[in-house]
């Protein structure tokens, strides 16, 4: 009995701990900073995505306070990692809104997390904007939730319209991360997509994270002759890939999507990627000067040409300074509403507006892999009505914006109230891609 | 059929791996009953070691020690930078990731386990997770959370054995590789002193401590050797497929561990047939049925096998277990 | 008072004392407490369901399972599909306020349970023919194939997880989850039920000998267990409203086990306590960073070694494994068997052989 009451004891004791640590909590939120939660995977199987992008986030927030703040408020960045792990990511974004009390909210790469955290946003009405959470769900947990990308769908439509109508090809394969929902949403819309351009997916083979072996399925696919190759996998998956099926006398042109970002890519597929395509957020190479300096800033800060997880992390926190700025007010209602109204906010990953459903709508890079690892720009392209895939409504094109009042816990209410803005825009496919870009170039 | 024997041939040379991986396994739970859960994390680091020592690490270390950093022994003893890719290369830089790794099993034996070895199983066990979440939390710190890719350290090329079969040198090399670590292993383990020492410690640590056997200098030295094939593994593993990142020991050493129980642990020829079973079957499941299931295969077959022979494979109470 | 009586009153004072610290403290428009330490408290209420319900299964039967976070698995997700396709409906037609919910979330624990005691039946009907290690192994295969049919099965969402699950926080019902797995548990470990479990781990075969019908037992213990440890699943799936089947690879029973074992094996209030520091540690070292999870490692490792029985641990743990009785133990059950079990010794060698190599490691231990 004396041990159970020393044990509970204990317990309780440890619990006032959690509880008294960092009580300083709302009460400071009224101060003189701007703070922005950030949570990322900084640890675990997504980490080198979650780096990335918060490298990307404390640039904006450095040359934000060095050009005298928000208003004359100073950027606060509060910095946490999630372990790659969703219900680690809703406890943050918890201690985000509840003791920190935080202004607003940027974060992660990996749509399992911002799902699981996007709903307590939501209830303490404090926005949440994700670079690179591509999964149509994220923003349907309400109207605090915002995404500075394209959505999964678009992507995969800019692919297929891509290989069948500007290479004109007929007969694709598909390789299939099947563990991985990234993977599994693409080819989804590929498969829809692809026929409507006169193409047919005549093969599918699958493999998953972690294998390194892909003989097996490179034999069936060479059975079945196709004339284009769909990877939508990450990029070490693929040059692997790449690298067997050259082996293996498979030469068509491999398409992929931003998963496939990485300086990486070519270092390890060399000539097996060269001629391949991919859907990109961004491109290095690209000459416009704002992306010129961005890439400059961030090699010089970080040693590393930025990928695209980067970039759009480094707008999505330009995106969110830009709307405080034109709240000039911390009220959670008052940042909502000014992300809501972003009309044609320049950023290095192109033109960010926000559609009815709170995704941003902008160009896809179809970037080309030539030699020497250049990944130059080949087309920028604008998804046809038609090839919209029944599932990006949401996301893409003006189509059906709020249809996705859902769960619970949301009020539907002023889902669209803000979309307005951008909609023409549809038709340049957005991109955005779900997290895994990732690029530790050369210097 | 042909395709049928590339699949095997595919299946051996990943089999040959796990059987690596799962001899460390089978070892240690033969002379101290614990299943080493860090063990599959002591692969990820000979692999990262493997990275380091061929990315040139040696050569800076040769130069910070007064050495021509193209010198003989920078190249030949350090695993120096700028070498030609050489197989000469390959199995300098695997044997310094053996010997690294097999300190660092000594290490963490003398500093985790030994404390808790004279307490029960499970505080064991538990400790073996604990410094398995310690190499794989510390390695995403120390070498960074990113994955890193291995160079390549020797010159790859197909093989056609004709009628559409092709091998790629790296998986004879890995192959032949594992052999000889397997054959060198069985010849310690059956042919020398301290092999001997080994079995009688595995078959009764008091006894063998009553017959004057220094049992800790054994289990070090059981360690030692088990890691050390560990990383081995890592770095053919890496020469194969060149990817690596601190969590890739995980999955691998889960299903090497399926490979030693399988075969019944404590068993060598039994990791090394679990391995090879294990290796070739995930094959022929992503090759003929679907890459989906096929973790799911892999223990489905060690649990039926388990439920008709409780003990492995070839494991049985009368074999004699190291 | 009659004993029951006294149960019962006990029962109601507990009931309304977690329904007025729902309805006062943990309601979050009265703004009493943070909904961070909130949530970290009733995370830990889950954590204590699932850390108990394993502990009877590891801790009182001797029987080492690495398979629980399955079990949780089946419970979360079936409850889950359940609450997506009725909870609403159920909910509405009670006015879809707190008591609607309730019904719904409480239809969905038992149902959860339910299913996942079923999925344990299956799993520990051919396991626990098996022992120790094997045991071990094939638990953690069987968690692991659950693992890879949730990411095939679309309909609850495969490799994306699952979204859009009604989520009813509340601390009532967590709480309430977390006292009945530790009364069941309590109670069955003082029954004879509870005493012949306990004889199993001490000693499967003298045991056996003495008339307990082990395999019997020890599957109901398994069943029990999974049960528990699914209801604990259903709590977690209507928490955040989200589940991924990678929440429930092995790693998380990993830290199930690390619970109870820190916290001391075959002591309930040590599986409580394990929970609660298990939960709230990571949180407490918040603070360094990317150096937290080696930290928490490191601590960990210290632990075991500085207190190998665990923090309340007043048994040896499995003590059925090693053999500091081992020898006393044995002899007499064999005198008692002798005879009767002389036809089964050709059955039990490979038993005994193996207990024969344990004792000669077990007697290491008392080297100086």
């Amino acid at each position: 009995m004396k041990r159970t009451l020393i044990a509970l004891g204990l317990t309780a004791s440890l619990l006032c701990a959690a509880a008294c640590t960092n009580t300083g909590g709302p009460g400071g939120a009224g101060g003189d900073k701007v703070k922005i939660g950030v949570f990322m995977s900084l640890t675990g199987s997504t980490a080198q995505f979650g780096i990335s992008s918060t490298n990307g986030i404390k640039m904006a927030a450095d040359e934000v306070n060095a050009a005298g703040g928000i208003n004359g408020k100073q950027v606060e960045l509060l910095v946490q990692d999630d372990r790659s792990d969703a219900q680690e990511a809703a406890t943050i974004v918890t201690k985000f809104v509840t003791q920190d009390g935080v202004h607003g909210i940027l974060g992660e790469v990996a749509s399992s997390r911002t799902i699981a955290a996007a709903p307590i946003a939501q209830n303490a009405k404090v926005p949440l904007l994700t670079p690179s959470s591509t999964n149509p769900e994220v923003t349907k947990a309400g109207d605090y939730i915002f995404r500075s990308c394209f959505i999964d769908p678009v992507q995969g439509a800019a692919m297929s319209q891509f290989a069948g109508k500007s290479l004109g090809k007929r007969r694709a394969a598909l390789m299939v991360d099947r563990k991985n929902d990234y993977s599994t949403g693409l080819e989804k819309v590929i498969n829809e997509v692809f026929p409507k351009f006169g193409g047919q997916v005549v093969i599918t083979q699958s493999f998953q994270e972690g294998d390194t072996d892909f003989n097996g399925q490179l034999t069936s696919i060479k059975g079945a002759n196709p004339d284009v190759i769909f990877i939508p996998a990450y990029y070490g998956d693929v040059a692997l890939i790449a690298k067997q099926a050259r082996d293996k006398g498979l030469n068509v042109p491999l398409i992929g999507g931003d998963g496939w970002d990485s300086a990486q890519l070519y270092t390890i597929g060399g000539a097996a990627v060269v001629g391949s395509y991919f859907t990109n957020h961004y491109s290095p190479y690209d000459t416009d000067p704002k992306v010129q300096k961005f890439v400059q800033d961030y090699q010089k800060r970080y040693g590393q040409i930025p990928d695209a997880l980067a970039a759009t992390a480094y707008d999505s926190a330009h995106i969110m300074f830009d709307a405080i700025k034109r709240a000039n007010s911390l009220d959670g209602k008052a940042i909502r509403d000014a992300l809501a109204a972003t009309k044609d906010f320049p950023g290095v990953t192109g033109t960010v507006n926000f559609n009815a459903s709170r995704d941003a709508v902008k160009p896809i890079m179809m970037i080309r892999v030539d030699e020497g690892g250049k990944y130059v720009i080949q087309e920028r392209v604008v998804v046809e009505g038609a090839a919209m895939p029944s599932e990006a409504g949401a996301g893409g094109a003006n189509t059906n914006t709020n249809a996705n009042a859902n769960t619970a816990a949301t009020p539907a209410a002023n889902t669209n109230a803000t979309g307005n803005a951008n909609t023409g825009a549809n038709a340049n496919t957005n991109t955005n891609a779900n997290a895994n870009a990732k690029a530790t170039a050369t210097p | 059929m042909s395709t049928f024997i590339q699949q095997l041939i595919n299946g051996i040379s990943l089999g040959a791996i796990y059987a690596l991986i799962a001899l460390g396994y089978t070892m240690v739970y033969g002379v101290l009953k614990l299943i080493n859960f860090a063990h599959g994390d002591v692969y990820m680091v000979g692999a990262f070691m493997g990275y380091y020592l061929s990315n040139g690490l040696g050569a800076q270390w040769a130069q910070k020690l007064g050495m021509d950093p193209n010198g003989l022994v920078a190249r030949g003893l350090l695993g120096g930078g700028a070498m030609e890719p050489s197989l000469i290369t390959a199995l300098v830089v695997m044997l310094l990731a053996m010997t690294i790794c097999a300190l660092l099993g000594v290490v963490i034996e003398r500093l985790a386990y030994r404390p808790v070895r004279k307490y029960s199983r499970l505080t064991a066990l538990i400790t073996a997770i604990g410094v398995s979440l310690l190499l794989e939390n510390g390695g995403q710190v120390v070498f960074g959370a990113d994955p890193k890719f291995f160079p390549e350290l020797f010159k790859k090329q197909n093989i056609d054995l004709g009628g559409g079969v092709s091998v790629n040198s790296s998986d004879i090399v890995v192959l032949i590789i594992a052999v000889v670590l397997m054959v060198v292993l069985q010849f310690i383990v059956y042919y020398t002193k301290t092999g001997k020492a080994m079995r009688a410690v595995s078959y009764n640590l008091q006894s063998a401590k009553l017959m004057g056997i220094n049992t800790d200098r054994i289990i070090a030295f059981t360690f030692a050797l088990g890691s050390a094939l560990a990383a081995a593994a890592g770095v053919l593993v890496a020469i194969r497929i060149p990817r690596i990142d601190p969590l890739m020991g995980i999955l691998v050493g889960l299903k090497a561990f399926v490979a030693a129980v399988l075969g019944g642990i404590g068993n060598i020829p039994g990791a090394m047939l679990g391995g090879l079973l294990i290796g070739i079957t995930e094959t022929m499941v992503v090759g003929y049925l679907s890459p989906t299931y096929k973790d799911a295969v892999a223990f489905a077959i060690l649990i039926l096998v388990l439920l008709f022979r409780p003990s492995g494979l070839l494991g049985s109470v009368a074999q004699e277990k190291v | 008072m009659p004993r029951y009586a006294r149960n019962l009153v006990i029962a109601f004072l507990l009931l309304a004392a977690l329904y007025a610290l729902d309805y006062f403290v943990f309601d979050p428009s009265r703004r009493m407490i943070s909904p961070y330490v909130a949530r970290i408290i009733m995370l830990a209420g889950i954590n204590i369901t699932l850390a108990v319900s394993l502990n009877l299964i590891n801790g009182f039967t001797g029987q080492f399972s690495i398979g629980h976070a399955g079990f949780m698995a089946v419970g979360a997700y079936s409850s889950a599909y359940f609450s997506v396709t009725y909870g609403k409906g159920i909910a509405e037609s009670l006015g879809d306020g707190a008591l609607g919910w309730g019904l719904a979330l409480l239809l969905a624990t038992l149902l959860g349970a339910l299913v996942a005691g079923a999925a344990g039946f299956l799993v520990g009907v051919p396991s626990l023919r098996l022992k120790g290690d094997y045991l071990a192994i094939v638990t953690l295969g069987f968690g692991q194939i659950i693992v890879v049919f949730l990411n095939n099965i679309e309909a609850i969402g495969g490799a994306r997880g699952y979204s859009g699950i009604p989520i009813v926080k509340s601390f009532f019902w967590i709480f309430l989850v977390a006292v009945l797995t530790i009364v069941a548990v309590h109670n069955i470990v003082n029954s004879a039920f509870g005493r012949a479990l306990v004889s199993i781990r001490e000693d499967e075969l003298a045991s056996e000998a003495m008339g307990v019908n082990t395999t019997r037992y020890k599957v109901m213990a398994f069943v029990i267990s999974s049960a528990l440890a699914g209801a604990g699943g259903v709590l977690l799936a209507h928490f955040d409203g989200y589940l991924n089947p990678k929440s429930f690879e092995f790693i998380k029973s990993f830290e199930i086990l690390i619970m109870i074992i820190l916290g001391g094996l075959g002591s309930i209030v040590g599986s409580i306590l394990g929970a609660v520091v298990l939960t709230v540690l990571p949180e407490a070292l918040r603070g360094f960073a990317e150096y937290r999870m080696v930290i928490y490692s490191v601590l960990l490792i210290i632990l075991m070694i500085t207190r190998p029985q665990g923090l309340l641990g007043n048994i040896d743990p499995f003590k059925g494994w090693r053999a500091r009785n081992r020898a006393k133990t044995r002899t007499e059950a064999e005198e008692i068997t002798a005879e009767d079990t002389r036809d089964k010794e050709s059955v039990d060698k490979a038993t005994l052989g193996e207990r024969a190599r344990d004792t000669s490691l077990g007697e290491g231990d008392t080297r100086p």
